[in-house]
């Protein structure tokens, strides 16, 4: 690993940050200061403006953009919110300091900046992130914290009071909280040679529990259901920075299925931002030809379970033959089973089995 | 003037029908088994029986009553020779009820008995009203005076003392038509205190008469208690009315007060004051000189006779054949019109009308009505507001933000004319409770009870109120005044319009006229309102976009944006969209 290169990735982050902040201030102040009514112009994110890339293998923004002008009666508050969500975000970048959306939404009433509610409130730092093409943790804007990381690997804290200070990810049992400081840390060093991300925080202690860190050399990632974006982002920096191929273990049911298709591909919804996905990563299981093979117990499919799966089918992101064969046995076995149900042949046997035989498969 | 046993004296009512005295009671009171006693019974008798009819149902409802009819009279009075009126009602505390049988004891003995006996001859209870004499009622003495013509006074015994005596036997509009209210009103307090109503009165003329009276029911005939000749050095003109009567003031208050208002609404060239047994005072003053154009006397139109109408014409009439008859005593009717209506109903032109038998009568009347070629009634019979009155009185009573005011053409119904004036309100002390107020009005009387069922109500919620961009909870009042020779009222109780179709015709034209010039006022409104926010919008948000901006890149000074402020102001209705 070269550490030169490695430092720049977080403190040129925070360079760009503030340097696009500062350069979307400047220009509303220079079109005020000539007399005319300010404009933004930003990507459109309307759905119709939304599509697959298959080569970047995630969703992008088409080239249309929209205006935002203070001149439009209709405009002007949202206008006027986001130079203030901005000024915020340059506040809090500046200061070193993190946030979250609830405290967006209550930090604007202290400007008399009041937000009709949250969803007005979280429009708005969507609009930012689209304006300056960064998401919002890079503005030190953060999700509430429920995913964790375990295993070899040294980090470097960059956050205030921590600076320099390095951390092992082995040194806590329960594994370390995926948070601001963790999202915005260096990566040092490590022995691993695969990451493995897991649905559920069950099976995550259990792999804790059986070593499965040491016995296959890996770093563990809880994704608590569904990755937030920074466990994403960190996923992907794990990938890109490190190398590491990455192995994703969800329930066998349409919607753990997607949990690991938004790692590999992202969603709609972050269609403005990059570096969010890893493109590389490999959905590992729990498939619905292992329920079969491994004769595992199961429930019924239901209403809302069979409905996801005909949405995935039409899905762009569902095309390769592996993804599109799972789908197919699904909607044929009409049945799902969770990581857990391979505890019919004992605790031990989805780390002694059943994980060796899928990280071969999927490698 | 009325006659007991006289078939031929015609009474004319509240209700307003002509019919014989005879067939009055006989329709009336039938139901009470009066019928075969009807020739013992005075006009006053008769009215003392059947109070209801007048409105003295209630003790808060005669008080109510008392107060509107001697008001009424004052008003006519000075109408009639175009003076300002200046109405001051006084009513005040006298004491409790009379203790056993209240509302009866007051009787003169010798007239208590007469009517014990009627009524025991007639099997009716002798206190029909007891068990509604609520523990509230009380003994009010109820003073009204005016600046009218003045009674002169040979007249003043009978014009107070006499029931169905009076001034306004005549076809024109009038606010009472026989004089019946105001006597009514001293009969009731008589039979509920039984004391003397005094009556003070001049034309103008050196002395001033004071009269205290009382009626002899079973008389109908009034008692001079005493009588006063006052020099009048400074000429006062005008009629005072003082009596005692028994009633609820404290339940009917509301009504009275409403009664005021809306009579200072449509009576804005008149000081109106009252003052209430507390000693409160309640004073509507007045705004203009200007009053409306009297009315003048008319002949009944040919579509609105009856049988009875024409029996009294035939025998009064001094003329010997059918085509002077028809000239000379109905309106519209010329030498070509009568003419051709005896081809039409085949009547002979040298027949005399005296000679007309009764089916012969009743024919005529059939054919009066049948034929097409009679002009329709003209309106000068009738005494509208006016539409600049009408605006005065509404702005001066409810002070509304805007107002609109219609009066429309004069139409008939059943060879009745009439017209309907209309005025809409919006905003100032209108309240905004859901639905519009409605403010009544009958030949300038404010209609105040069963608003539910008049016409004005129906044709009001039948309207497509949207249509004027007026919403259900915006405070919006409604004026509907109708004048006429005969108000199409439903009830004898003369408190809403029956649903004639010719009436609901011009309401709702008239209303939908209002209803279009307030949806201007409203929708200019709107506009100045959505100009005001905008410019509001602009105005808080621009700053801060320069405050916000000029921190995030880092500046000192933050730019001018009131040029860009007075831009929006300038062009503030062109926007630009995306």
């Amino acid at each position: 690993m070269d550490r030169k290169k490695r430092k720049t990735s977080i403190t040129e982050k925070k360079k760009e940050v503030l340097e696009s902040l500062g350069t979307l201030g400047g220009s509303i102040y220079d079109q005020l200061d000539r007399g005319t009514f300010p404009v933004i112009d930003m990507p459109s994110r309307s759905t119709d403006n939304i599509a697959y890339d298959e080569k970047l293998r995630q969703f992008i923004l088409g080239d249309r953009r929209v205006k935002r002008s203070a001149r439009n009666i209709s405009h002007v508050k949202p206008f006027t919110q986001l130079i203030w969500a901005a000024l915020f975000s340059n506040e809090l970048s500046s200061q070193r300091k993190t946030s979250t959306l609830r405290d967006v939404y209550y930090s604007a009433q202290a400007y008399e900046m009041t937000f009709k509610d949250q969803q007005e409130s979280n429009n708005i730092i969507t609009d930012l992130e689209t304006v300056l093409g960064l998401s919002r943790e890079d503005f030190n804007i953060f999700p509430e914290e429920r995913s964790a990381v375990f295993g070899n690997l040294t980090i470097e804290y960059t956050v205030p009071g921590y600076e320099g200070k390095t951390l092992d990810l082995t040194s806590h049992p329960d594994g370390v909280m995926i948070g601001p400081a963790l999202t915005t840390s260096e990566f040092v060093k490590t022995s691993a040679d695969k990451v493995i991300a897991i649905e559920k925080g069950g099976l995550f202690t259990r792999f804790i529990e059986e070593n499965v860190h040491r016995k296959y050399n890996s770093i563990l990632v809880l994704t608590a259901g569904q990755a937030p974006r920074a466990t994403r982002h960190f996923i992907r920096r794990l990938n890109e920075e490190l190398n590491l191929p990455v192995y994703v273990f969800t329930d066998g049911d349409p919607w753990g299925m997607h949990i690991a298709m938004v790692i590999i591909s992202g969603s709609a919804n972050a269609a403005h931002l990059r570096e969010l996905n890893t493109p590389d990563a490999k959905w590992s299981g729990v498939w619905a030809t292992d329920i079969i093979n491994y004769k595992l117990p199961t429930d019924p499919l239901d209403d809302v379970d069979m409905k996801r799966l005909y949405e995935l089918q039409k899905d762009p992101r569902y095309k390769d033959p592996l993804w599109r064969r799972e789908i197919k046995t699904f909607m044929k076995i009409k049945r799902k089973a969770e990581q857990e149900a391979f505890s019919r042949y004992g605790l031990t046997y989805i780390v002694d089995e059943y994980l060796p035989q899928k990280l071969e498969e999927t490698k | 003037m009325v006659q007991r046993n006289d078939r031929f004296v015609v009474v004319k009512l509240k209700n307003e029908r002509y019919v014989s005295l005879k067939q009055f009671v006989t329709n009336e009171v039938g139901k009470a088994q009066v019928a075969q006693t009807f020739e013992e019974i005075s006009a006053a008798d008769f009215f003392y029986r059947n109070r209801d009819i007048a409105g003295f149902t209630n003790p808060s409802r005669a008080i109510f009553v008392a107060i509107r009819e001697l008001v009424e009279n004052s008003l006519d009075a000075a109408e009639s020779h175009r003076i300002p009126p200046d109405i001051y009602v006084r009513l005040s505390y006298e004491g409790e009820a009379s203790q056993n049988g209240k509302g009866f004891s007051g009787l003169p003995n010798e007239l208590e008995g007469e009517i014990e006996r009627h009524n025991a001859e007639n099997g009716e209870s002798s206190r029909p009203d007891e068990r509604e004499l609520a523990q509230e009622t009380e003994v009010y003495k109820l003073r009204v005076e005016d600046n009218g013509t003045g009674v002169p006074p040979r007249h003043i015994p009978s014009a107070f003392g006499q029931i169905l005596f009076g001034s306004k036997y005549k076809l024109k509009q009038q606010r009472g038509t026989f004089g019946l209210g105001g006597k009514m009103a001293i009969l009731y307090g008589q039979i509920t205190t039984h004391q003397p109503a005094t009556i003070i009165s001049s034309t103008g003329i050196s002395k001033t008469y004071m009269y205290r009276l009382m009626i002899d029911i079973q008389r109908n005939r009034p008692l001079i208690m005493d009588r006063k000749v006052l020099i009048n050095k400074e000429m006062w003109r005008g009629t005072v009315v003082e009596f005692t009567l028994e009633g609820d003031y404290f339940r009917s208050m509301p009504k009275i007060l409403d009664y005021f208002k809306q009579t200072a609404m449509v009576n804005p060239y008149a000081n109106l004051t009252f003052v209430d047994p507390k000693g409160r005072l309640y004073k509507f003053a007045r705004v203009t000189r200007e009053m409306p154009v009297p009315p003048k006397e008319t002949k009944p139109h040919p579509y609105g006779v009856d049988v009875e109408l024409l029996q009294r014409l035939i025998q009064i009439t001094p003329y010997k054949n059918m085509s002077d008859f028809l000239r000379n005593h109905f309106h519209r009717v010329g030498d070509i019109t009568a003419q051709k209506f005896l081809e039409f109903s085949n009547l002979s032109p040298t027949k005399n009308p005296k000679r007309l038998d009764h089916e012969e009568i009743v024919r005529l009347m059939q054919m009066l009505k049948k034929f097409k070629d009679f002009l329709p009634p003209d309106a000068s019979c009738l005494s509208p507001l006016g539409e600049d009155l009408l605006r005065t009185g509404i702005l001066k009573e409810i002070k509304p933000e805007f107002v609109a005011v219609h009066q429309r053409k004069p139409a008939t119904y059943a060879g009745h004319p009439f017209i309907v004036e209309i005025g809409i309100a919006y905003g100032g002390d209108v309240p905004a409770r859901g639905s519009a107020v409605v403010y009544r009005f009958a030949n300038r009387i404010p209609l105040l009870y069963d608003e539910a069922n008049d016409v004005s109500l129906r044709v009001i919620q039948a309207m497509n109120w949207r249509r004027y961009h007026v919403a259900p909870e915006m405070p919006i009042g409604i004026v509907v005044h109708i004048c006429s020779t005969k108000v199409p009222y439903k009830t004898v109780g003369k408190e809403f319009i029956a649903d004639r179709p010719e009436v609901r015709r011009e309401i709702a034209n008239g209303l939908r006229e209002v209803a279009r010039q307030l949806q201007l006022f409203l929708s200019r409104r709107e506009h100045v309102d959505r100009e005001r926010k905008r410019l509001g919008v602009f105005s808080k948000y621009l700053p801060r976009i320069a405050q916000f901006s000029t921190q995030l890149a880092g500046k000192k000074k933050v730019p001018d944006i009131e040029k860009l402020l007075a831009s929006v102001r300038k062009y503030g209705s062109e926007e630009t969209q995306d």
